[in-house]
Parts: structure tokens; sequence; C-alpha cells
């Protein structure tokens, strides 16, 4: 029988190709572990968002303008007389603060389970460096539709580079080039944000995925799958990666889609925090805002520079707070990855710091009064605390056994089944009807009252069971 | 219980800030699914503020289109003479001689609504009074010492501030009515609010029709979860 074309073309390629190998590799017989739960949706989830920003950022280029006499004007023409261009504009603005939220829940998920731990600490390193060119991208962007915010934003931001002694005035004179930020400032950093940064943003997101697939993928239980084989070499408890995990991670996608396109179609300003309002007035050199607050996402670390007193100190402090994540691997000295099996000080300290990260974040979009300041240093304090004191905490701390394989935990499907279980529980049916009223009116279903018993125990098992987990 | 008290110190913290905003705004009840305020509040801007106010960003053709009128009606009814049904709604006031009589260039309101708030603007316009110590002999409560004179006092009438004090002893200013204008109260009101719905729907034209549509994208996107999660389940039914 003859072969088709088709396959002739297919054999030709994939002689000169190794599309079979890589795919098999990376996909169709990449075993990942089989008890991922909520937190690992947001690593394809933050690819899905890089997709997003580069898409939609091609499309701004093609109507955008980095001058700044037209800057504003053209990202008004965009969201008016641009065909779509709103919608793509929204995309790319929301974008941008869904990267920070995946991003920091991708981050969150890698201190729960250990996964900067040996043997993948290149793949933190990596992370750390795209979770800081990340912020760069978002800064650069930021300046670029030219409102009084993205101005004095990166006026303020720029100008702490004068703190640094010595070199400090030339090298901000050199990154801004000129003496205030300026038409040069908005070019240099438009041409960083559309090529410069996103290329090695790709660069690193494959250098990430590259050590992830070399040493395997971490997993709630913090154990490696690899220890136990089948007798075809397959881990016992791994899936591959492709179908298991490309259909799940579809669900996910669609759950972040319902939240996006929310935020996209009804609250694009997200009360003013994804687009700032005073970024509606056009930025104007002469006249400062009285408040000036960084996008959300940097709020936290803004909070840290300005609890400090020093100027220069501050910006040590605030560099600090993202060069401590790059040390994390060594800063833990728990033999255990998963907070599972950790002790209960490590699970408090990472409360902590969590409550320490989103008050910080808060109070960076607040006014610094006296009081605030003196919240933000407690808060700033604990921040650095959660990482310095660590090689004592994790090292002291009593750690539980580990389980050799992995262990089963009730899905989300599953704990929702329970739920009609937990209605029932505390609510109770009111006994005796009445003869009046519509016959409708009379089901069992209007007859339910809560049941204060029944919440009071409900009540007390959800604490029990948090204190417990705390230990 | 450290977490209690940093929760504490939190919401201490945000209510002195909500304290120290000063000023308790009005709100505005505007909608913008009403197309008649809308097309009232075009031809007010037309005749009270783009003497001076440009609103650059948005076309007549727009507003044709949006507010469903026919353009020759809107060249007829909104815009000034001579308007072409192309073009962007400029201030005839030039720059310098702006500059020469206010001390400052009016500002462009397309966005006005996006960056201050409909309840600001509705406020605004409603707080002017009269002040003999302020160079244009008026002031206002919510921006105090602002370079713009009222355009609306023919309308408002003459308002004094008395500066009371309430129940629990702290300060605040009412404005009193000495000289009604030439619309009542209530008429004034609807007045100021079709205007700033006018200016909120110019500060982002596309506003309506996102919401629209947003419905039919939600519905998409739901329909797309439920064959995913189905997909999902198939694949999973025999991993345990």
């Amino acid at each position: 029988m003859k072969r088709d074309r088709i396959t002739e073309c297919n054999d030709w390629f994939l002689q000169r190709f190794p599309l079979t190998k890589l795919w098999n590799e990376h996909m169709a017989h990449y075993y990942a572990p089989k008890n991922f739960n909520f937190w690992y949706f947001f690593g394809s989830l933050a690819l899905l968002v890089l997709v997003n920003q580069i898409l939609t950022g091609i499309f701004l280029t093609m109507n955008y303008k980095p001058d700044a006499k037209l800057a504003f004007d053209s990202v008004e023409y965009i969201m008016r007389d641009v065909s779509w261009g709103w919608l793509i504009r929204y995309m790319h603005s929301t974008g941008s603060s869904a990267f920070f939220i995946v991003v920091y829940l991708h981050m969150f998920r890698g201190l729960m389970y250990g996964s900067y731990k040996h043997p993948r600490e290149l793949i933190w390193i990596f992370g750390m460096l795209l979770f800081v060119a990340l912020m760069a991208e978002a800064f650069m962007g930021y300046l670029l539709p030219w409102g009084q915010m993205s101005y004095w934003g990166a006026q303020v931001i720029i100008s702490l580079f004068s703190a640094i002694p010595v070199i400090g005035d030339d090298l901000s004179l050199w990154l801004r080039g000129d003496y205030v930020v300026s038409d040069a400032t908005l070019n240099r950093f438009f041409a960083f944000h559309v090529i410069a940064v996103p290329l090695a943003l790709v660069l690193l997101v494959f250098l990430h995925i590259v050590a992830l697939h070399e040493v395997g993928s971490n997993n709630p239980d913090g154990i490696e799958i690899k220890d136990s084989k089948d007798p075809w070499g397959h881990p016992v408890d791994g899936i591959p990666f492709h179908p298991y995990y490309t259909v799940k991670d579809l669900v996910g996608v669609g759950v972040f889609m319902l939240f996006f396109a929310t935020v996209i179609f009804y609250m694009p300003e997200m009360g003013g925090y994804f687009l700032e309002h005073a970024n509606f007035i056009p930025a104007d050199p002469m006249k400062t805002p009285e408040h000036i607050a960084p996008v959300w996402y940097f709020t936290p670390f803004y909070a840290i520079l300005r609890a400090i007193p020093d100027k220069f100190a501050g910006v040590i402090g605030m560099g600090g707070a993202i060069v401590v994540l790059f040390l994390l691997p060594w800063l833990d000295r728990s033999p255990v990855r998963s907070i599972r099996y950790r002790g209960g000080i490590y699970k408090k300290a990472l409360a902590l710091f969590v409550i320490s990260f989103i008050a910080l974040g808060y109070l960076g979009t607040q006014p610094a009064t006296p009081t605030a300041t003196l919240v933000a240093r407690f808060f700033t304090a604990i921040y650095f605390g959660f990482f310095l004191l660590m090689p004592l905490y994790t090292r002291w701390e009593k750690t539980k056994p580990v389980p050799k394989r992995l262990t089963t935990t009730h899905s989300l499907e599953e704990q929702l089944g329970h739920l009609p279980e937990l209605i029932e529980e505390i609510t109770k049916i009111k006994a005796g009807s009445t003869e009046i009223g519509h016959a409708a009116f009379k089901s069992s279903f209007f007859a339910i009252r809560p049941n204060p018993n029944g919440i009071k125990n409900v009540i007390s098992r959800v604490v029990k069971n948090v204190k417990g987990s705390l230990d | 219980m450290k977490n209690l008290t940093a929760l504490l110190l939190l919401l201490s913290l945000s209510f002195g800030v909500v304290a120290s905003e000063g000023v308790k705004l009005q709100e505005a009840n505007n909608h913008l699914t009403d197309n008649a305020s809308l097309q009232r509040g075009a031809k007010n801007f037309v005749t009270y503020c783009l003497g001076c106010h440009s609103i650059k960003y948005i076309r007549y053709l727009r507003i044709a289109l949006d507010l469903d009128v026919d353009p020759k009606k809107v060249l007829k009814d909104i815009a000034p003479e001579g308007a072409n049904i192309y073009d962007q709604m400029h201030s005839a006031m030039n720059a310098h001689d702006a500059e020469k009589w206010f001390g400052t260039q009016p500002p462009d309101l397309s966005l006005i609504a996006r960056s201050r708030g409909a309840d600001w603007l509705y406020s605004y316009l409603k707080s002017y009074y009269i002040d003999p110590k302020s160079p244009r002999g008026v002031n206002n409560l919510i921006f105090e010492d602002t370079a713009m004179p009222n355009p609306l006092w023919q309308l408002q009438g003459e308002q004094y501030a008395e500066h009371r004090k309430n129940i629990f002893g702290e300060e605040y200013t009412s404005l009193i009515m000495k000289e009604p204008g030439t619309l009542s109260e209530g008429e004034f009101e609807i007045f100021v609010n079709d205007l700033v719905n006018f200016l909120v729907y110019v500060g982002e034209p596309v506003q309506l029709e996102r919401q629209r549509m947003g419905k039919y994208v939600i519905f998409f996107i739901l329909m797309f979860l439920v064959l995913a999660y189905l997909l999902k389940k198939e694949y999973w039914k025999n991993i345990h």
C-alpha cells in the first residue's frame, strides 16, 4: 500500500527534529505525583497569564506611542477608537495584577510544601529570578500609560537608587537618561518592557521548567515519588503529566478565567487597586500628587522601605526583603519538606509571615502616618524574622514521621459531598404546621431553622481542628 | 493572640484614615442606562462647561451612536454651532487666555469621573458658597480655594457657609441658601446629576457595552468549565 503524503511529511520532519521525544519527556512520560492539590494549579496558570500578557501586549504595541507628548492620548485612543482596544487593554492591565496574584500563590505553595529544598534549589533560584524580572517588567510597564501615578511612581523608585553612596546620583541619572523622568525614560522603559525583559522572562520560564523536569515535581507530602517504582521503572505514585494534569489544569484554567473575566467586564479598576484613580490624570512633572502609592503588588516592599527611618537603609531593607527569599533553600534546616510533617513552630511562623506580608501590603497603600509607620516596623521585623531565625527554629522543632508513600487526602469534590450532612447538623426542622398560607410554603424547606447546638458543635470542632493542625 | 492584636491595630488604623478625610461626599444618583439623563447632561455640558473645559477624547459621533440619537440631531441640539460630527469635543478657549484669566488651564474633563468619581463631582458642583475673602468671591467645601468660579450660580442661587457643632462637639460646615436661583433645589439636583451622569459616560463610553457583553462571556466560560470538569472526571476515574 502506498504511504500517503501526510505520513511522508511527518516522517521527514521527525527524522530531523525530536518532537516525539520532547513531547514524551516533558508531557506524556513525565511522571508527576498523583496527589497535587489546589495549590498546584498556579504554575500552569502563571504560564497562561504570561501568554495572555505577550499576546495582548503585541496588539497594544500596534497603537501605543512611546512619546511623552502622545503616550497618554494613545492609551485613550486604544480605549475608545480602536476596535476591541478596550478589551485588549483591560486584559493586559488585569493580567498584570493576575500575574502577581498567581505568582504569590505559587510561591506560597513552595513555602508550604518545601518545594525549594534539596534537590530543587535551582528551580527556586530560577523562580526567584523570574519574580525579579516580573517586578522589573511590571514596574516599567506601569510608566507607559504616562499618567500621574505612572510618572511619580517611577520618579520615586528611580530616585531610590540615588541613595546608594558615591555612585547613586550618577546611577539614577544613567537609568533615567535625564535629570527627571522624561521622554528619554519613557522610550527606554518601552524598549525594556516590550522586548528585553519579556525575552528574559521566556528564557527563565524555559530554564525553570527544564530544571523541574530534571529532578521531578515535589508534592503536598514532600516525599520523592521516585523512591518507590514499579517493575517497569515508573514511580508507583506518579501519573503521566499528559493527559492527567493537562485535563486537570484545564479545570483550573476555567475557574481562573471566570474570575479574570468578571474583573475585566465588571470591575476593571478593581476599586483603584488594579488601575489607580490618579493614573487617569496625564503626567504633570510640575504637580506632585498628594499621596504616591505603587500598585498593590509592590506595596509590601514599599511599606518595608518606608518603615526604615534612613533612606539608604530603607533601600537595603527593601532589596534585602527580596534577596532573603533567594537564600531560602539554605536557611531552612528542617529534615522534612512538607508542612504536613513539620512541627508547630514552622506552621505558626508561616502563618505570621503571611499575616505580615498582607499587612505590609495594606500599609503600603496608605499614607505613612506615625502609627502606620510603627505598625509597619513591627511587621517588617516579623517578615525578616521569619527568614533570619529560620536556621534556628527549623533545626530545633520536632518533626513528625514522614510516610514512604503518598497519603490520600479528601479532595475538594469529596469535601463538597459532605455539605448536606453539615447543613443537616446546623439546622433543625420546626415542628408543627399552620393552616394558613399557600401550600407551596408548607414544604419542609420553609420550616428549616438554625440549630444553635449544632452550630456550636461545628464551630468547636473547626476550632479544635485548626488548633490541632497548628501543632 | 498576637494575630488578634495585629488585626485590631490594623482596624483602628483604617478607622483613622476614614475620619481624617474630612468632608463627607454626597451620593450621586446617576444611571448610565438613563438615556434621557445622558442627553440632558450632554446638552448641559456644552452650554455650561465646554466654554472652558474640553472633553477631547470623545467625538460627537460616538455620543450619537451610544445615546442612540440621530447624528443630525446631535449637531443641532447638543454640539455648538459649526461643529462637525467627527470632531472631538474641544473647547473654544485657548490655553494662553485661560492661563491669564484663571492662573491655570482648565483641565480636560474626559477622564475626570474616573480620577475623581461620580460622588465627588456631584458634591463639588453643589458645594460652592459665597466667600468674600477668596479672589473669585466664591469658595468650595469639597475643593478649597478652587480656581474655578461657580458656573452654575444663576441656576443654584447663592449659598453661604455656616460653621456649627454637632452633639459630639465636632465642628462641621453647612451651606445655607440665601438667594434662590432660577432652578428649585430638586431641579438643580437633577441638573447636576445629569451632568455627572454624562461625565461618567464620557470617562469610559464602552462601559455599558462591556457589562452587557460580560454576561455572555461568563456564561461561555461556565460551559467550558463544566466540560473541562467532566473531562477531568472521566480521565481520573481510575486514579486513586
